[in-house]
C-alpha cells in the first residue's frame, strides 16, 4: 500500500492538469461533437485575436502577474534580509502567518472596503480633511491600469512568500553567515544578499513561479477589484464560458491556452529578470559594495510589511462591522445603529453552503493529509526523496493556470458520471489541497530525528508500529497544522468550485463572489467573515488538539 | 460581467452532450407522461416527493428569502421540494436547455423552472424549448389564473412584443421608476425624459450611471432610451432589421456619447448591477438611480440600505413597463412539481407576501377585485412605504421593444463602450 502512494500522489497533481490541458486543447482547435463541431482549424484563435480590447486584456494580465509577484517579493525579501533573527521578525511572523488562511476573496472585500472613494480611510478623513460630505468621484476601484488589483493579490501574496522563505531559512544558516559578513563590514542587509539569498531564493523559486501563474490568470480577485473595460484576460474567458452563445465556448477553450501561453510568458519574463538581478548581485558583489547603511532601506521594509498586514487586518474588520451595521450613510465613521437583521436573514440560506465547505474541506485535506504522511513516511524508510523533479510535481496545479485546465477537466467528470457531485468537487480540491499539504508538512517531518526511530526498531518495533506509536504522535502537530493549511485552500477555492460544482453546489466561497455582484456590503460582510473565520477555527483546532491530547506529557508541548 | 460565473449550469450540461445518450440509457424508465394541468389532483399526486430546480437570478438575497420562503410552503402542503440554482444571468439557464435539446436529452433535464421573460422567453419559446402541455399551454390551466389581471394588464399575454400563449406564468409586474435622495443636494430640477437626464447630468457631474450591459437593469435604461428617441418608435416592436437599424439608433448612441463623459467615473467603470447602485446611492456617489421595481425605494429603507429621505420619480412621458414569469423546459424532470411551484407563486398568499416591501415589494399580477375578502384583506393590510409612488402616480407604460433589438444594441454598446478606450 505504501509504496503506491508516491505514484498515486503523482497521478493526483499530474493527471487532471494533463486531461484537463488535453480537454481544452480539442475544442480550441474546433472539435466539439456536441455542438456540431467537427471542422478542425484555428478560426478560434483568430476569433479570441479579433475581439476588441482583447490586447489590452492579455497586457493587463501580464503585467498583473509580473508587477504582483515583484512587488511581494521585493517587501518579502527587503524585510527577511532587513530583520531576520530580530524579536521584531518573530513577531510580524506571528502576526501575518494567519493571514495565509484568508481566502483572496475576503482579502479582497476587506480592501475594496477600505480604499473605495466612500471607503473607510475616506469616511476617516471626510469631512475634516477632504472639506466634502460626498465621497471624491475617483477610479479607485476598478482602475484601467489594475492597480488596485495588483494592491489586493500584493497584500495577499506577502504572507505566502514570507512563510515559505521562512520555511528556507534554516538550510541557509542565515544567522552565521550574517555575522561573517557583518564581521567585514558588510550591512545586514547587502550581507544577507550575497551570502543567502541565492541559496534561498533557489528553494522558493517554484513557489514564485506559482504566485506569478496565480497573478496573471486570477478570477475572483479580478472581478472584485480589477477594471471592467476590459477584463483581464481569465475573466473574459471565463464570461465566454458562461455566454449564452454556445459557440463562443469553443473560442473560450482557445482563450485557455492563450491564458496558458500567457502565464509561460511571464514566467519566460520572470527568468530573464531573474538574470538581470544575478548580474546586479554580481555586480555589486565584485565591486566589494558593503551597503552598511542600511537603516532607512530597514524601515522601509518593515513598514511595507506592516502596512500590508494592516490593510488585511483593517479590511478584514471593517467587514465584520458592515455585517451587523444598520443604516450607515457616508461619511460616518461607525453606522448609525447596529443589527444582527442581515446575519438572521442570512443564516437560513448559509446552512448548506457551509456544509458543502466543510465537508468538501475535511475530505479533500483527510485524504491529502493522508496521502502526504504516506509519501514522507516511505521516503523515511526507503531513504529516496523525489528531488526537486517531485517538487515540480507538486507545484505543477499550482504553476498551471486554473482557467487552462479545469474546463476540460469538466468533460472528464461528465464522461465518468459524476459532474456536480461532491465527490467529483472534493477531488478536484484535493488537487489543490494536497501541494499546500505536503508543502507545509515535508520540511519539520524532514527535520524529524531520525534516531528515535532507531531506538524504537532497537526495541523490536516495527516501522508500522513506529509510525504510529513515535512519529505521527511526536510530529502530530506540524500534520495538523498543514491540515489545516490545507484546510483554508480549500475553503478558498472559487473557480474550481464553480465549475465543477456547476452551480449545484455552493460553498461559502462561490456564494460570497456572486454576492459580491449585488454589491450588497453587509450580506459581503456576512460571507466574507465566514470566508475568514472558518481557517481560523482550522488552525484553532490544529493548536488545540495537540494540547488536549499531549496535556499530561509536557515535552510533547515542545515537541517538533 | 463578473457574475456570470456563479451559474456554470450551463457548462455543465453542454459537456453533458457527450454523455447525454449514455445518460438516457442508463435511466430508461425514469419519466412519467408529462402531466396534464387539467386534472389538477393527477398533478398534486404526481408532483409529491418531486425535486423541482427553480433557477432564477440570485443576486438578491431578499429575493433569495422570498423563494425559500415559498418552496418552503410546498414543500409542506404538497411535498415539493425546491431547490433554488442562483443564476446571475438567466441566459445561462436558456442554453442550458439548449445545449440539452442538441445533445438529445428530451427528458430528465436539470431545470425544472425557470424566472423569466423578454429576450430569453423569446429564445425558448423560437427554439421549441418550453413545455406545451400538449400543444396549447399550461398557464391558462392552472387553478389560480383566474385570479390573474390579464384583462387590464396587456404585458401578461405579450412579453416584449411576443405572444406568451399560456408557456410563461405570470410571477410579477415591473415598471421602471427613479429613485433620489431628497437629503442630498442637487442642482436643476429632476429630469423629466432621458434627455433631460443627460442635461441633468451635465450639472451634476458624476452623479449617474448605470450597469453596463448585459446587465438587465442596465440594458433596460437602454431600451428606455431607445424608445424615448428612436425615430420610428413602432418599428421597435418588430423584429430589428440591419438596414435599419443605425437610423434608428443614431439618437440613442448620440445620447450616450453626451451623457458618459459626465457619468460616475467619467464613464470609465459602471456600477455592477442594481444592487450596487443602491450601494452607490446610499453612499452619496450617485444621486439618481433606477430600478424596476416601484416598491424596491421603500424595501431598502426598510432594510436600512437607504435612507428614509429617499423618494420614487418617474418620467411623465411613460416609462418601461413589462411582466416577469416562470416556465418550465420541455425537458423538466421534475414537471408536475414545477406545475405546483409556479401556480402557488400565483396564488394570493404568495402575491401578497412578495408584494410586502419589507420582504420583497413586488406588484402583484393579480385582479384585486377578483379575490376573496379574506385574500384581498392580505392586500389591504401591507403598507407600500414612504418612497413608493401610488399606482395613479406611476405615468404611462412603454412597450418592450421586440427583444431582438436589444441583441444588436448590446453589441454595439460593447463595440463602442465596453472594452476600453
Amino acid at each position: 500500500m505504501l509504496r503506491l502512494a508516491p505514484a498515486l500522489a503523482i497521478g493526483i497533481l499530474l493527471g487532471p492538469v494533463a486531461f484537463g490541458i488535453l480537454a481544452t486543447l480539442i475544442p480550441a482547435f474546433g472539435y466539439l461533437p456536441s455542438l456540431g463541431a467537427f471542422e478542425v482549424s484555428t478560426r478560434y484563435f483568430a476569433e479570441v485575436w479579433a475581439t476588441p480590447g482583447i490586447v489590452q486584456s492579455a497586457l493587463l494580465s501580464l503585467s498583473t502577474g509580473l508587477v504582483t509577484t515583484a512587488v511581494a517579493l521585493l517587501v518579502v525579501f527587503l524585510f527577511v534580509a532587513g530583520w531576520h533573527g530580530t524579536p521584531a521578525f518573530l513577531r510580524m511572523q506571528h502576526f501575518l502567518s494567519p493571514l495565509l488562511s484568508v481566502p483572496h476573496a475576503a482579502a479582497a472585500f476587506g480592501l475594496a472596503f477600505l480604499i473605495a472613494p466612500s471607503g473607510q480611510i475616506m469616511r476617516l478623513l471626510s469631512p475634516w480633511a477632504t472639506g466634502s460630505t460626498r465621497p471624491p468621484d475617483l477610479l479607485i476601484l476598478q482602475d484601467p491600469l489594475g492597480l488596485s488589483m495588483m494592491a489586493g493579490l500584493i497584500v495577499k501574496e506577502i504572507p505566502f512568500l514570507l512563510l515559505v522563505t521562512l520555511a528556507a531559512l534554516p538550510q541557509a544558516s542565515v544567522a552565521r553567515s550574517g555575522q561573517i559578513a557583518g564581521a567585514l563590514g558588510y550591512g545586514r542587509m547587502s550581507g544577507f544578499l550575497f551570502t543567502s539569498w541565492p541559496a534561498i531564493y533557489r528553494q522558493i523559486r517554484l513557489a514564485v513561479f506559482a504566485v506569478i501563474a496565480y497573478a496573471t490568470s486570477v478570477v475572483d480577485v479580478a472581478i472584485i477589484l480589477g477594471p471592467s473595460t476590459p477584463s483581464t484576460l481569465a475573466v473574459r474567458l471565463t464570461q465566454w464560458m458562461n455566454d449564452p452563445d454556445l459557440a463562443l465556448r469553443l473560442t473560450a477553450s482557445a482563450g485557455a491556452l492563450v491564458q496558458l501561453g500567457l502565464t509561460l510568458l511571464a514566467i519566460a519574463l520572470w527568468i530573464a529578470a531573474e538574470w538581470i538581478g544575478r548580474l546586479v548581485r554580481l555586480s555589486l558583489e565584485r565591486r566589494g559594495k558593503r551597503l552598511a547603511r542600511d537603516q532607512w532601506l530597514r524601515g522601509t521594509a518593515l513598514a511595507a510589511t506592516v502596512l500590508a498586514g494592516l490593510a488585511v487586518f483593517a479590511g478584514l474588520a471593517i467587514l465584520a462591522i458592515w455585517s451587523v451595521a444598520g443604516f450607515w450613510s457616508f461619511p460616518d465613521a461607525l453606522p448609525r445603529n447596529f443589527t444582527l437583521d442581515t446575519w438572521s436573514r442570512a443564516l437560513p440560506s448559509i446552512g448548506r453552503p457551509l456544509s458543502i465547505t466543510i465537508t468538501t474541506a475535511l475530505a479533500a485535506v483527510f485524504a491529502a493529509t493522508a496521502l502526504a504522511l504516506a509519501c514522507l513516511e516511505l521516503e523515511a524508510r526507503t531513504g529516496r526523496t523525489g528531488g526537486s523533479r517531485a517538487l515540480w510535481f507538486v507545484y505543477l496545479p499550482l504553476i498551471v493556470p486554473q482557467v487552462s485546465f479545469v474546463f476540460g477537466l469538466q468533460l472528464f467528470f461528465l464522461n465518468i458520471g459524476l459532474d456536480a457531485t461532491w465527490l467529483a468537487l472534493a477531488f478536484v480540491h484535493l488537487v489543490f489541497v494536497l501541494p499546500y499539504v505536503f508543502l507545509s508538512l515535508s520540511d519539520p517531518w524532514r527535520a524529524w530525528d531520525q534516531r528515535y526511530a532507531s531506538i524504537a526498531y532497537g526495541l523490536g518495533a516495527t516501522p508500522n508500529r513506529t509510525f504510529w506509536r513515535v512519529r505521527l504522535p511526536m510530529l502530530l502537530k506540524p500534520a495538523l497544522a498543514a491540515s489545516a493549511v490545507g484546510f483554508a485552500v480549500s475553503i478558498g477555492q472559487y473557480l474550481p468550485t464553480v465549475l465543477i460544482g456547476a452551480g449545484r453546489l455552493p460553498t461559502i466561497t462561490t456564494e460570497a463572489v456572486a454576492l459580491a455582484s449585488g454589491g450588497d456590503r453587509r450580506v459581503i460582510g456576512v460571507y466574507a467573515f465566514l470566508q475568514m473565520v472558518l481557517p481560523f477555527i482550522g488552525f484553532a483546532l490544529a493548536t488545540m488538539i495537540p494540547a488536549f491530547l499531549f496535556r499530561n506529557r509536557r515535552d510533547m508541548g515542545t515537541a517538533a | 460581467m463578473h457574475s456570470t460565473f456563479v451559474s456554470s449550469a450551463i457548462r455543465r450540461s453542454l459537456l453533458g452532450a457527450v454523455t447525454a445518450s449514455a445518460i438516457a440509457l442508463v435511466a430508461p424508465f425514469a419519466h412519467a407522461a408529462d402531466p396534464d394541468p387539467k386534472d389538477w389532483d393527477a398533478v398534486l399526486a404526481q408532483a409529491k416527493g418531486q425535486t423541482v430546480y427553480f433557477n432564477a437570478w440570485g443576486g438578491a438575497t431578499n429575493i433569495n428569502d422570498y423563494i425559500a420562503w415559498a418552496g418552503g410552503i410546498v414543500a409542506e402542503r404538497y411535498g415539493v421540494t425546491v431547490e433554488h440554482v442562483k443564476l446571475d444571468d438567466t441566459a445561462n439557464a436558456v442554453s442550458t436547455v439548449l445545449a440539452e435539446k442538441t445533445a438529445g436529452r428530451d427528458e430528465g433535464g436539470s431545470i425544472d423552472l425557470i424566472w423569466i421573460n423578454g429576450e430569453n422567453f423569446a429564445a425558448m419559446k423560437d427554439k421549441g424549448l418550453m413545455f406545451t402541455a400538449g400543444g396549447d399551454g399550461w398557464v391558462e390551466k392552472l387553478p389560480n389564473w383566474s385570479l390573474v389581471d390579464f384583462e387590464n394588464n396587456a404585458t401578461i399575454q405579450t412579453d416584449f412584443t411576443i405572444p406568451v400563449e399560456g408557456l410563461e406564468a405570470p410571477w410579477g409586474g415591473a415598471k421602471l421608476v427613479f429613485f433620489h435622495d431628497e437629503a442630498r443636494e442637487k442642482s436643476g430640477p429632476l429630469p423629466d425624459s432621458f434627455l433631460e437626464l443627460v442635461d441633468w447630468s451635465k450639472a451634476n457631474k458624476g452623479r449617474f450611471s448605470y450597469p453596463a450591459p448585459p446587465d438587465f437593469i442596465g440594458s433596460s435604461l437602454l431600451k428606455q432610451a431607445l424608445s424615448e428617441l428612436a425615430p420610428e418608435p413602432a418599428k421597435l416592436l418588430q423584429p430589428v432589421e440591419a438596414e435599419e437599424f443605425e437610423a434608428m439608433t443614431a439618437p440613442l448612441f448620440a445620447a450616450l456619447d453626451a451623457l458618459h463623459p459626465n457619468m460616475w467615473r467619467s464613464g470609465r467603470a459602471y456600477p455592477k448591477n442594481y444592487p450596487a447602485m443602491l450601494q452607490l446611492l446610499a453612499d452619496g456617489e450617485l444621486d439618481i438611480i433606477f430600478a424596476f421595481n416601484p416598491a424596491a425605494a421603500s424595501a431598502e429603507i426598510a432594510k436600512n440600505t437607504l435612507p428614509d429621505t429617499v423618494r420614487s420619480f418617474t418620467f411623465s412621458g411613460g416609462t418601461l413597463g413589462n411582466t416577469h414569469f416562470t416556465a418550465i423546459p420541455y425537458n423538466a424532470n421534475a414537471k408536475a412539481g414545477a406545475l405546483v411551484f409556479a401556480n402557488f407563486l400565483m396564488s394570493a398568499e404568495a402575491q401578497a407576501q412578495k408584494q410586502d416591501p419589507n420582504i420583497w415589494g413586488d406588484p402583484t399580477i393579480l385582479a384585486l377585485d377578483r379575490l376573496s375578502a379574506e385574500d384581498k384583506a392580505r392586500f389591504d393590510a401591507l403598507d407600500l412605504g414612504i418612497a413608493t409612488l401610488k399606482p395613479d402616480e406611476l405615468g404611462p407604460k412603454l412597450p418592450e421593444p421586440h427583444p431582438s433589438w436589444m441583441v444588436e444594441i448590446e453589441k454595439e454598446w460593447t463595440r463602442r463602450y465596453g472594452a476600453g478606450n
